[in-house]
């Protein structure tokens, strides 16, 4: 059985005005799968992943199925996903400064999920997130900052600590090393990748950059305005592009890909150290 | 639209408390402390809604009730407000060191209860109307600080203050431009709540002697004179619940109605 | 040199050094890359170079003089040196109109025709006139960072500071925003210093970079050269970290 199937998922608004934000779109997931979500800014790809985990916000319905670890997730109670979330799926979500509380210490926001999901308490909660920080490359200090103390990169790496701390079954990721530097990105792609294979998790990773998501994911789904317009192995969509969104997508990355091959003039005097 | 209606009855039970309350000062059936009938008559056409125990009209001492209640509610919030307000936004701008103390001390005074406080006011002030306000106020305002603190705290951590400091826009106008009207809707919902709890918390200072002296009772205090006769004079039990309820439901429907309305991102677009 | 840091050195209250030893300068109509792993300190120089911080130790100067401290002194400053955050999300405040939100600094700075210069700086980031009376809710992220940077440009600076300007957007909305400071660059010579690490966008962008790391400048010089052929092992590693197109 699939971890996590979707089919014929639209999102609507609740006042029934308008289109539908996200139209019908279908995909599942096995365990240890990956699925890059990629797409315009606005093209429903955040709310995909929210609908996902009976998270959208009020003023927003779902329709069609959404089975995730063989419980229905749409018009389920929050009771009923309170036990989905953090054991079947975990989310990073794109903004580190929105999932974490500005009002807390880092290191208790990471304790949190562990105490409440794996029961731990003492000296082994608190080496669990020693553990936790060390996995993400994260120094112990920062479990005594507020996310106002400690730098972007650092806020965000908290909250993919925060989301790994419970060994979720699926692991989605929304844009999480939007914040990051690349060397940095670099290392939680990795991470990522290497979680996802040591415990079979599987990953829903949602970008709008085509060369991130091609480290961590071969398989893509296009979305523009809330339609899947293209689906497939992500070399075949480079290649091939098809529909008009997924060309001008294509044509951008390319664009910056491009920027990158940078020739050295040779003038030897003009560098300082 | 909903929305809009549970504005609107707010608007129109909070209106009309306000109503009878404003008229309490220039007219009333009866004079408040004068015996006008007998003991504890039940509704009719010389005393509308009856009398109590000393004879009284029950209207009338409703009427004056309301008047306190809404200066009770009124006054500890505009107290509340101001103090709380005030201490939470210089906690928010404090440094640190400052700030952990601020909050260190809010926290004891939350712990303290309302009562002692009270009670010591009143030792200092005497048993008044305006002691009780005083005491419920000071209570409050240590709530309204610890909330102002943590929203304005998240208000200023944002980049939109960044980006008006770099524009050399003062403190004050970043206070009044960009953290009052973030703050205010939740402030707005959680002093309406302090509204209701600052008019029962009177009725328990008069249940103990502690707040307005007789004959101008509050509607706390018809409440607890009336809980002996109950059974044969309902009404005069009934009647102040319901008008402590109409007043206190009141005033919560027109805070979320504010909120909702001043809020643009529950505003459609035309 | 119009902004210049000088052997600068900067600790918060509470913690170890962020910046030693920090030096750079932008000529007038230049634009600089600040590059860097997280926590190098970009964003603090960048809090100093804007007046927001004090160095601990060395200077920054602009125009060759010391940044001014007080309100009013500081004026001119801010008339000159304008900034663009990375977040568009908490950039702008929710409870402002667009029209508000872009006359900020021009009320701030002592401008009087508001109206107009709002109208122009929205119409010059691509943005149609009605948005003046709408919320940030309304628009998307990549609308939204247009909206601050009409904020930035409204007052007509010399200088602006950007944290991360197109981090937070999409790849088509980063290229056009990419072609929009281009855009002004060319026209209004603006001075661009942007903190990035986004090396894509640097490569676009900016003439000259500077590599931070752990606090310290470890290579500066033309960009071409600072990221075609790098020198020093941190610049390598972090080019070598860019993920690319696969073939
Ligand atoms: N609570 C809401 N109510 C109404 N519309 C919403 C709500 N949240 C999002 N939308 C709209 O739904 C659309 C999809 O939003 P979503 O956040 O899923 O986009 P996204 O693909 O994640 O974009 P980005 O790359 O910018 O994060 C947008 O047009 C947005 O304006
Ligand atoms: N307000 C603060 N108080 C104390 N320490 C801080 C504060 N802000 C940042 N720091 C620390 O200063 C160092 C540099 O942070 P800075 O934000 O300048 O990094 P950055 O280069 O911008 O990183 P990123 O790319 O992740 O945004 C970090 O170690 C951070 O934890
Ligand atoms: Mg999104
Ligand atoms: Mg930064």
């Amino acid at each position: 059985m699939s971890l996590l199937s979707v089919s014929d998922l639209s999102i609507l608004l609740k006042s029934g005005e308008g289109q539908p934000i996200v139209d019908r779109i279908s995909f599942a997931l096995e365990p240890g799968q990956r699925l890059g979500l990629i797409g315009e800014s606005g093209s429903g790809k955040s709310l995909t992943t929210l609908a996902v985990t009976g998270l959208l916000p009020p003023g927003l319905r779902a329709t069609g199925s959404v089975l995730l670890d063989g419980t229905q997730v749409i018009g389920a109670r929050d009771r009923t996903l309170d036990r989905v979330r953090g054991h079947a799926a975990a989310v990073v979500f794109q903004e580190p400064s929105t999932a974490l509380d500005p009002l807390m210490r880092l290191g208790k926001q990471i304790a949190e999920p562990l105490r409440r999901h794996r029961g731990l308490r003492g000296a082994a909660l608190r080496s669990a997130v020693a553990a936790a920080l060390d996995e993400v490359a994260l120094p112990t200090r920062v479990a005594g900052a507020y996310p106002h103390e400690v730098s972007g990169g650092q806020r965000q790496r908290a909250a993919i600590a925060m989301a790994l701390a419970c060994r979720p079954k699926l692991l989605i990721a929304d844009e999480p090393t939007t914040a990051l530097d690349v060397t940095v990105q670099a290392e939680v792609l990795a991470l990522l990748d290497r979680l996802a294979a040591a415990h079979d998790m599987a990953l829903l990773f949602v970008s709008h950059d085509l060369a991130v998501i091609g480290k961590v994911t071969d398989e893509v789904l296009v979305l523009s305005q809330g339609r899947a317009v293209r689906t497939g192995p992500l070399a075949e969509v480079l290649s091939n592009p098809g529909d008009d969104y997924t060309r001008s997508l294509v044509a951008s990355a390319r664009r910056l890909d491009a920027a990158l091959d940078l020739t050295p003039e040779v003038s030897d005097d003009s560098r300082g150290a | 639209m909903r929305r809009r209606a549970f504005l609107v009855t707010g608007i129109v039970l909070v209106a009309v408390v306000l109503a009878v309350a404003l008229l309490s000062l220039f007219w009333t059936p009866f004079p408040a402390a004068d015996t006008t009938g007998g003991r504890l008559e039940g509704p009719g056409a010389h005393h509308l809604l009856g009398t109590d125990k000393l004879g009284r009209d029950l209207l009338t001492r409703l009427m004056i009730g309301a008047r306190i209640a809404v200066a009770v509610g009124a006054g500890a919030v505009a107290l509340g407000a101001l103090l709380g307000g005030a201490a939470g936004l210089l906690a928010a701008f404090a440094n640190r060191w400052l700030d952990d103390s601020l909050a260190a001390l809010l926290d004891i005074l939350i712990a303290f209860p309302t009562l002692l406080l009270a009670m010591l006011v009143v030792a200092a002030r005497g048993a008044s109307l305006a002691s009780a306000i005083v005491a419920i106020g000071l209570a409050m305002s240590a709530i309204v600080a610890r909330l102002t603190r943590v929203l304005a705290k998240r208000v200023l951590a944002m980049d939109y203050v960044t980006a008006a400091r770099t524009s050399g826009v003062s403190w004050p106008r970043i206070v009044w431009a960009h953290v009052l009207p973030n703050i205010w809707p939740t402030l707005a919902v959680n002093l309406a709540l302090q509204f209701g709890l600052a008019v029962l918390a009177e009725a328990s200072l008069s249940y103990l002697g502690l707040g307005p002296p007789p004959p101008n009772a509050s509607w706390g205090r018809l409440l607890q004179e009336a809980q002996s006769t109950v059974l044969t004079a309902p009404v005069g039990a009934i009647a102040p619940g319901v008008l402590l309820v109409v007043l206190v439901v009141g005033v919560n429907l027109l805070a979320d109605g504010l909120r909702d309305v001043a809020d643009p991102t529950r505003r459609r677009h035309r | 040199m119009i902004l210049e840091a000088r052997d600068v050195g900067f600790r918060y209250a509470d913690g170890a050094p962020v910046l030693s030893g920090v030096s750079f300068g932008v000529t007038p109509g230049r634009s600089v890359a600040l590059v860097g792993e997280s926590a190098a300190g970009k964003t603090t120089l960048l809090r100093l170079l804007l007046g927001l911080r004090r160095p601990t130790s060395g200077v920054v100067l602009f125009q060759g003089q010391p940044l001014p401290t007080g309100h009013r002194a500081a004026r001119p400053f801010r008339r000159h040196v304008q900034t663009v955050f990375q977040d568009p999300y908490s950039s702008l405040d929710p409870r402002q109109k667009v029209s508000r939100i872009v006359a900020e600094p021009l009320r701030a700075l002592g401008f009087t025709d508001h109206g107009s210069r709002v109208a122009a700086a929205l119409d010059a980031v691509g943005l149609p006139a009605d948005t003046a009376d709408r919320y940030p809710h309304e628009f998307s992220g990549g609308q939204r960072q247009r909206i601050a940077i009409a904020r930035a440009i409204a007052v007509e600076p010399t200088v602006l500071l950007a944290d991360e300007p197109v981090s937070a957007l999409d790849v088509t909305t980063k290229v056009r925003v990419i072609d929009l400071l281009a855009e002004l660059r060319a026209t209004r010579g603006l001075t661009l210093v942007m903190v990035s690490h986004d090396l894509a966008a640097v490569a676009s962008l900016c003439d000259d970079t500077v590599v931070l790391e752990r606090g310290r400048v470890v290579e500066q010089g033309p960009t071409s050269e600072v990221l075609g052929g790098p020198r020093d092992p941190y610049t390598q590693r972090l080019i070598a970290s860019i993920p690319r197109l696969p073939r």
